[in-house]
């Protein structure tokens, strides 16, 4: 029988304040232990919190980017459990009424574009970090630390809409990209700033009722995202088809073992006994609050693809260029003012292919490119107005990158520039052709192919600077 | 009519870590039976346009600005005191393994 999986997920996301959620503190990741703290974050009787105005509007302008209601009247709630990283034995969450509701990301490209329903997106604090060894040494007893107790988080829930960890990766990325886009979130996985759990059952292909599902948490990479629910449908799959049933439980991912682990909990530790926080009056966001936040949301990636691919980039190309906001920024900048779109396609080619390369192997961010946007259209300009050849330009691009000076600059200095000049290039291509009889032959008994070896042998001879459509015309015209 | 059992009073007692010997567990079964009758009188009324309360005070929207207020190393300090172990800068709990 055919298997699919039905998948949703719950993404919590650190909101980019500079203060917790409900009190002055800190939220500065990597401070020494319980120096953000406070009587109000650590739960001490008779505090108030108070809420910070910034988390609502980073809330609301998330909920807006992904095509959510506002709820105008939303209100707090406790969510009770005893556990050491939460002082209080419960945390303030959203039940009924969460700040955003009904919205929708898009997933795929061309005619592979797919929404994915977000349910919801509410406003809570963090719990604490506990510590169970110090190094490779087990304790015999916990460590907390909790100053990450009341920093403000989102849970944006999805519906059960995703079929694949392919498209849960292409979820995950978009959405990540968006928060980034909009500066409500650094989204650093290894910090924690962007979690993960997701609920995943499967069922056969065409049957409409959902399985039992588990909820998988602890996978704190992209990659483990993938892995894990590859792993996890396997494992169900193979249960179902030996007949037996699959348990509602909660499991978690261990990225050593490569394999989900169940984890047993009592039953009852899920009845959190909500209601509302009457610490907190609830929020009455008017109309002109929302209109302010819509109206400063700024240009998100799908924004820039459309441009891009109204530019004349592919819109593989595109997507691409709009995944990360400096990215797009750079490219945009790049192909700004130019002439054709082949040529703006060859400059985010350069851009992808060779600078990100590059980039990445030196350990650096595209804002810290010592290759500008300017720099690159004037490469491709070179390229295509027969300057340089494609092959010198892989050099040139190389000096511009370690040395950051203009390529029309290095071209000059290392006389670069390309040979056009017919019988400059006849002479070399006689020569070929005389040291080379085998391709020759080769070439004129019909293996169209061989004229490469007397391409190469040209281009060695002008370090790389002959055009190469000219070599080509002449040696076809002596060898006819 | 609402109808609480001993059975109830255990379970609500466990979530809130709360032990209770036999009489008094008796004792709340028959109290928790009449504060559920008693606010039962409210399903008498029609309640069909009122919205549901989260709040008693007339108020909305209390929130600060996103700054920064630290408090002092004494308060720190104390709040750690105050708890029933500590190691160095940390709070020192019975090991919990989720």
């Amino acid at each position: 029988m055919k298997y699919e999986a039905v998948i949703g997920l719950e993404v919590h996301a650190q909101l980019k304040t500079l203060s917790k959620v409900f009190c002055g503190c800190s939220t500065e990741f990597g401070s020494g232990e319980n120096t953000n703290i406070c009587p109000v974050c650590t739960g001490q009787p008779g505090v108030l919190p108070v809420l910070n105005k910034k988390a609502v509007e980073f809330l609301v302008k998330t909920g807006l980017a992904l095509s959510c209601k506002i709820n105008g009247h939303s209100v707090f709630a406790r969510k009770q459990y005893f556990y050491p990283d939460l002082p209080k034995n419960y945390q303030i969450s959203q039940y009924e009424l969460p700040l955003a509701e009904h919205g929708y990301l898009e997933i795929g490209t061309g005619n592979e574009k797919k929404k994915i329903g977000i349910t919801r997106i509410h406003l809570e604090e963090d719990a604490g970090k506990l510590l169970h060894a110090i190094g490779n040494r087990d304790l015999d007893y916990s460590l907390v630390d909790l100053n990450r107790t009341g920093v403000p988080l989102m849970e944006i829930v999805s519906e059960p809409d995703l079929r694949s960890p392919d498209e849960v990766h292409q979820y995950l990325s978009k959405l990540k990209s968006i928060l980034e886009y909009l500066e409500v979130s650094d989204c650093n996985m290894e910090e924690g700033k962007f979690r993960c759990d997701a609920n995943i059952s499967i069922r056969p292909v065409g049957q409409k009722e959902f399985g039992t599902k588990a909820e998988l948490k602890n996978m704190n990479t992209l990659k483990g995202v993938k892995d894990a629910l590859e792993y996890e449908i396997e494992r169900q799959i193979e249960v179902v088809s030996g007949g037996e049933k699959i348990i509602q439980e909660t499991r978690l991912w261990d990225a050593n073992k490569k394999s989900t682990q169940s984890m047993r909990r009592k039953e009852e530790a899920h009845d959190y006994r909500y209601f509302p926080e009457p610490d907190l009056v609830p929020l009455n966001l008017d109309k002109d609050f929302i209109r302010d936040i819509k109206e400063s949301l700024p240009e998100l990636p799908a924004d820039y693809t459309k441009r891009f691919v109204e530019a004349g980039l592919s819109e593989y190309t595109a997507s691409v260029s709009a995944s990360e906001k400096p990215l797009a920024v750079f490219i945009s900048d790049a192909i700004s003012g130019t002439g054709d779109a082949k040529e703006r396609q060859d400059i985010a080619n350069w851009v992808i292919n060779e600078l990100l390369a590059r980039l990445n192997a030196s350990g650096k961010t595209i804002k810290e490119s010592s290759v500008s946007a300017e720099m690159i259209r004037e490469l491709v300009l070179l390229i295509k107005n027969g300057t340089i050849s494609g092959k010198i330009a892989k050099t040139v691009f190389e000096e511009m990158f370690n040395r950051g000076k203009k390529a029309s600059v290095i071209v000059k200095e290392k006389g670069l520039v390309q040979i056009s000049d017919e019988s400059a290039i006849e002479k070399y291509c006689d020569e070929a052709i005389s040291e080379n009889p085998k391709a020759v032959s080769e070439y004129k008994s019909g293996k169209e192919k061989a004229i490469g070896a007397l391409v190469g042998g040209v281009m060695k001879k002008t370090g790389g600077k002959a055009n190469p459509q000219i070599v080509n015309k002449i040696l076809r015209k002596k060898l006819s | 009519m609402a109808k609480i059992t001993r059975k109830d009073v255990e379970y609500v007692a466990r979530l809130a870590r709360l032990e209770l010997t036999d009489a008094e567990k008796e004792k709340f079964t028959v109290q928790l039976e009449k504060i559920l009758d008693y606010i039962d009188q409210l399903n008498k009324l029609d309640t069909k346009d009122t919205p549901p309360t989260s709040h008693v005070l007339p108020l909305k929207n209390v929130w600060r600005k996103d700054e920064l207020s630290q408090c002092s190393g004494e308060i720190r300090e104390a709040l750690l005191k105050n708890a029933p172990d500590r190691e160095g800068n940390f709070f020192k709990v019975k090991k919990v393994i989720e």
